[in-house]
Order: structure tokens, then sequence, then C-alpha cells
């Protein structure tokens, strides 16, 4: 999708003022905190196995070029092929050509946030082909037209009414005349839907968790069981996946698998956790007769050689966006790409650059939750510190931002400037502010005071404060 | 094609090379051979009781049969129960059962046209309450996913504490078949408004029955 992060102040602004989309998120964050609590505090060793999991990830991280390759060589000797893509060009490249070489017309998708980041969808349907997304969430999004707007419930934005709706318009042409208000009606019509269009498609399309260099097998988790009818049926089942996901052996993928479902949804694992390895064997009925892996770098291998590394970690679990702040005010889609919450911050000015991408370092309150829940402890407001620095250096910052900083710096370093000013403007906003304790408004400073107030001083800096305490004059 | 490999490869080897010791491939091709021993969380005695309690979680039923002989009574509850027909469509897999005459069995893989289909399953996994299924000619996958409602038969043998002894068993096995479903609990979706609703694409139910001396041959039987 083309990226609108550069849009990104006013999307939030815009976002921010959305009454139902701030209700649909608050329930939804409250929900996935609170059944990741409960099942972390099932867990005594949830502690000592995310340690773990940052360490089996350092090791593969360090160790990647042996890791692809012995994966690639497994999925051979399975009878799969491999296929590497530097750009997102590449990778819809190698993904068109297999479709065009088997002839294909209707392709069925499984949930994956690589296909999004190389806009696989879009290029495919340039081709003519018929591209269905299977997982309801994403396949409400294909209909509305719109982005997902969180990596693991997509269409959590959605309300079952503008659902229903989507479903009316689209459904009607196939039999389905009834604008439907039930959840169990919404969810069983798409099931009818896409049923056929799982036996009738040619090609199917899945993401991979990880990718097990042992066996040369990949790992989808799904609860609605779309991905596996997505690479059981369709006689060629195409894997999307970036360079990072892959893990030595079966052992190391389960013990991510243990922090995996329990981060994401809050659940101890989900209904299916599939490994698929090569195309089917003599004698089956089923499974695909071509099984092929699309490695995408799309610059993580800059990533891996610089300070970003730890980003690579990322399992794609979705906590550091569900205990958010910012994310919970103002949603996916303003951060105006693939990825959003704290590792689409991370991640989308990595890719994209700062200068299209810069913004988002800066919706960062630095509460530290992010990284504190990340199941791969991946610190993630350094991380946007970091970015943040680099923006400054590049001079990408507005200018307004960097005279102010400036000023501050130099009053900073100049104690004696500093201290007398600092009390002089205390002690205006004190008394100015004294009679609600709070600003409404300030010039110049609108873009906080729109959404929130600003606490007005005591009249009092703390330097003085201090003093006073300790009986200093 | 092979440029962009190479390219790749280069700069990741350009990113981490540094310092490596001599016999570090010696050394990583062991990690994967000999997979590392990681942590498994402490699990109660009971493993049946932890299976069940795990299962039932994630939305499924299990009942434990003391004979294979009770098999197709307990199906024949289970769907009576359920208020479905006495009509199936087992894996090939389990063509040695006894089938009687209380259930219409019909062998063979399912296009989606099956309300009730019966797998084996490879093992059952007490800390998730999962049951491993191997994809084979005798067990295919479709089996797994079409149907409304999916049973699924496992020798309590088979019953293991954790995920790793699944593949201590696989890697005595041998072959790492084409799919491994590790299943928990019929086919749920909560992308409507965070409402959970069973049965998205998949099973609207599975329940799994756990049965002592089921003695069928296959992945099934006990290989350890
Ligand atoms: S950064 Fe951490 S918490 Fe966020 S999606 Fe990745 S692994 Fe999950």
């Amino acid at each position: 999708m083309e990226p609108h992060s550069h849009d990104f102040k006013k999307n939030a602004a815009q976002a921010a003022g959305d009454e139902q989309l701030r209700l649909a998120l608050a329930k939804a964050q409250d929900g996935f905190v609170g059944k990741r609590a409960e099942v972390v505090g099932l867990l005594p060793e949830f502690e000592p196995l995310r340690e773990q999991g940052k360490t089996i990830r350092n090791h593969v991280l360090a160790n990647l070029d042996y890791y692809l390759e012995r994966y690639e060589a497994a999925v051979q000797k399975q009878g799969g092929q491999v296929h590497w893509a530097e750009t997102p060009e590449d990778a819809q490249n190698i993904v068109r050509d297999i479709c065009k070489r088997v002839d294909a017309k209707l392709v069925i998708k499984g949930k994956s946030m690589i296909s999004e980041e190389v806009a696989l969808n879009e290029a495919l349907e340039g081709d003519g082909l018929d591209v269905v997304e299977s997982d309801l969430g994403e396949y409400i999004l294909q209909l509305a037209k719109e982005p997902p707007s969180h990596i693991i419930a997509p269409a959590i934005h959605k309300t079952k009414a503008q659902i229903s709706e989507l479903f009316y318009n689209a459904h009607k042409k196939l039999g389905f005349n009834k604008k439907l208000d039930t959840v169990p009606d919404l969810v069983n019509e798409a099931r009818q839907v896409l049923r056929s269009r799982y036996l009738e498609a040619d090609v199917g399309i899945t993401g991979a968790n990880f990718l097990i260099a042992e066996t040369g097998s990949n790992i989808i988790v799904t609860n609605e069981g779309n991905g596996d009818l997505s690479c059981t049926l369709p006689r060629v089942h195409i894997v999307t996946a970036s360079i990072e996901k892959v893990v030595p052996t079966l052992d190391d993928a389960s013990a991510l698998l243990r922090l995996l479902a329990r981060s994401a949804t809050g659940q101890e694992i989900t209904s299916y956790t599939t490994f698929s390895t090569g195309p089917r064997r003599a004698g089956d009925s089923d499974g695909p007769e071509e099984y092929h892996v699309v490695l995408v770098d799309n610059g993580r291998t800059e990533m891996l050689a610089g300070t970003f590394r730890e980003m690579l970690r990322c399992i794609r679990c979705g906590a550091c966006m569900n205990h958010c702040p910012v994310y919970g005010a103002i949603g996916g889609h303003s951060y105006g790409w693939v990825y959003p919450g704290p590792m689409g911050s991370v991640l989308t000015p990595s890719f994209l650059g700062l200068k299209e991408a810069g913004d988002l370092a800066h919706a960062c309150t630095l509460n530290g939750r992010c990284s504190s829940v990340c199941p791969m402890k991946i610190p993630l407001p350094d991380l946007l510190r970091e970015h943040r620095r680099r923006q400054f250096e590049a001079k990408l910052t507005p200018k307004v931002a960097n005279y102010a900083l400036a000023g501050w710096g130099f009053l900073a370093k100049h104690p004696r400037l500093y201290q007398p000013l600092m009390a002089l403007g205390m002690k205006m906003m004190g008394l100015v502010g004294r009679r609600k304790g709070r600003f409404r408004s300030m010039p110049l400073a609108s873009g906080w005071t729109n959404t929130r107030d600003l606490p007005a001083p005591q009249g009092e800096t703390f330097h003085h404060a201090w003093r006073k305490r300790r009986g200093e004059k | 094609m092979g440029a962009t490999r190479e390219r790749i490869l280069g700069r990741i080897r350009d990113a981490v090379a540094d310092g490596r010791e001599s016999d570090w491939r010696a050394e990583l091709d062991q990690r994967v051979e000999q997979a590392p021993q990681l942590i498994r969380p402490k699990l109660p005695d009971d493993l049946f009781a932890c299976f069940s309690e795990k299962l039932v979680l994630g939305g499924g039923t299990c009942e434990r049969l003391d004979a294979v002989s009770q098999v197709p009574e307990a199906i024949a509850r289970f769907l009576k129960t359920n208020e479905l027909a006495p009509k199936l469509r087992a894996a090939p897999a389990l063509q040695g059962v006894v089938w009687g005459d209380v259930l219409h069995v019909n062998f063979g893989n399912t296009r989606g046209d099956d309300l009730v289909s019966v797998t084996p399953a490879f093992c059952a996994v007490a800390e998730t309450g999962s049951v491993v299924l191997l994809s084979s000619e005798e067990s295919p996958t479709s089996l797994n996913f079409l149907p409304d409602v999916h049973i699924v038969i496992v020798d309590m043998k088979q019953l293991v504490p954790h995920y790793e002894d699944v593949w201590e068993k696989l890697r005595v096995f041998g072959e790492v078949p084409r799919a491994i479903n590790f299943i928990t609990g019929p086919s749920k979706t909560a992308d409507v408004e965070q409402t959970l609703q069973i049965g998205a694409h998949g099973p609207r139910n599975l329940h799994v029955l756990l049965v002592s001396d089921l003695g069928i041959d296959g992945p099934c039987a006990d290989s350890a």
C-alpha cells in the first residue's frame, strides 16, 4: 500500500476525535490486556521463557546466514522451492510468475503481514487475478478496501453495523439478501461465501510465524483454520516470509510459540498451529503439488547491520500496541502504513526512511509499557529515541522545534540565566492558571491543548521548592 | 535469482560474520542436530486431567475409553447428543477398527460434503490440550478442517506432557510429514467486535477420544 506516514500528525489528530473509534479501541485493548495478564499469571515460567526467547532470537540473528542456508537446503530436500526477494517488486514478481506459470485464476490468502508490506494483492490484481483474503478480519477489510489497523486483529476498528453493511453489499449478488445483525450470522455468512472459494482456488498464499531450519517447515498459527484450508486445498502453496523468521529447530519454535499466543490474544495456544513441509507426498490425496517460499529482505539486512537489529527479534504478537496509550487514542490507520503502534513506529521509519515516517517516533510518551510486555524484550522506547535522535541530526525535525530546543539547550547550559527566567515563567503561569488548576488552551501550544489540558504550575520552580525544603534561602 | 540470494546472504555475512571462531559451523550444525534443552513448564502429575482441562478451555471436549471396542458406541452417543445422524467419514488409517453397525462409516478423504470426520492422532499434548495429527495417505489433512464435526482418536500411551515430547517421538518416527497439525479446540474467530464465535471456517466441534490400547498401526502406534 501507498504509505501515508508523512500525514501522521493530521491523521492522528482526526482519529483522536473519532468517538466511535476510541470506544472500539478501548474495548479491544481492555480485552487483550486482561486476557494476556491472566494467562501470563498462570505460567510461572513466563519471565524465564521471555529471556530464553530473546536469547534464541539473538542467536538466530547472529547466525542468520547459516540458518537461512540450512533452511533452504531442508526445504529443497522436501521438494519445495525457495525464492529470494530483495525488494517488494522482487517479491511481487516471483509470486506473479508462479501464478502465471500454473495458469491461476483465483488466489486464496491466509493472513500475512509481509504480503501487506510488499503490496502483493495489488500486484496480483493488476494481473487480472481474483485475490480473496480468507482471515475474517482481512476479508472484511478487503471488502471495505482498507488496510489492517492491527497486526493480529486487523478489523479491530470496524463495528458490527459497518460489517453488516459491507456483507450485504458484497454478498447480494451471491444470493444472500438479508442484512444481518448478529455476530453468529455474520460469521456464518462469511463461512459459506468463503468455503467455495477455498475449493476453487488454484493458489494458496500464507505467511509464516516461523520457518524451521531443521526441517524446512513453515508454521502458521490461526484460530479460524483459514490458513490451513488455504494451504491444504489449492494446487500450489506459496509462503511469503521475511528472512528473520527462521529458527533453528522444532524445539526452538515451541519455546517461542509458548510466548506468542499468550502475548498476542491471551490464549495459551490458538486452535490451530500447523507445520507445513514441502508439497504433497506420494499417495497423498490432498496438499499442494507445489510448495514455494518467498524470502523477503526489504531492508532487514540493513537493520541487521545497525542499531535496529534488536527490532528483528519481533514475533509480531501485537502486545506492544495493545498496551500503548497512543495506539489506544489514535488507532492503527493513523500510522499510515502496514505496521502500527510501537513496533510500527520503529519499523516504518527503518523501512521507509525518516523523511516519510520520522514523525511516528514522536508519538510516544516513553512510558515503557510496550517493552515491559514485549515477549522478545525489545527496548522499543530506546529504539524510538534513536529515531528521534537521527531525525534531529538529519535536520528533519520542524524548524520551530529545532529553534525551541536549541534555545532551551542554551539556557539549560547557563543556570544563571535559566533559573531566574524559569522562576518568572512559572510565577506567571501559576497566577494565570491558579483558579482552574489547568489550561484549556495556550498560545503556541494548541497541539497539546486541543486534545488535553495542561496542568497549571504551582507558581514555583523545582529548584526553588527544593531549596526551601532543605532550609536554604 | 542466484545473484539476489548472494547479495542478501552477503549483506548478512557483512553484518554478522566478524569474530567467528574457526569451528563455528560445526557448532551450529550440532545446535540443530541435537535439539537444545529448553525450559519446559512444570505440569501437574495427572496428565489426563491437565489435557482435558486445557482442551475444554480451547472449546473442545474429550472422553476416556478403556478399549478400542468402545469407540463406535462412544461416537454414536456423541453424535446423538449433538443431534447428528450416525454417519461419518473416517481416515483410511482407521479401517482396522471394528466399527460394527451403530455407525455408517465411509473411508477416505473429503471435499467438503461430509458433516462428521474421524481421524487418528499421533499424540496428545497435556501442556496445551492439543492433539497432534500427521498428514499421510492414511490420514488426509482435509478431514481435519472441512467437516463440521471433527472427532479425533488417540492412544492413551501417546499422551505426552510437552510439545518437545512430540518432537522426540517424531524424530524416532523418522519422516517429517507434509503437515503436522496441532489442534486445540474448534475453529473460532473474534474478528467481529472482539466477540468470540465458534465455527469460523473449520469444524464447529472438536471431540477427542483417548483410548487405552488403541492397537492400530501407522504413525498412531507407540513408536517410542
Ligand atoms: S515488538 Fe514485541 S510486543 Fe510488539 S509485536 Fe513485536 S514481539 Fe510483539
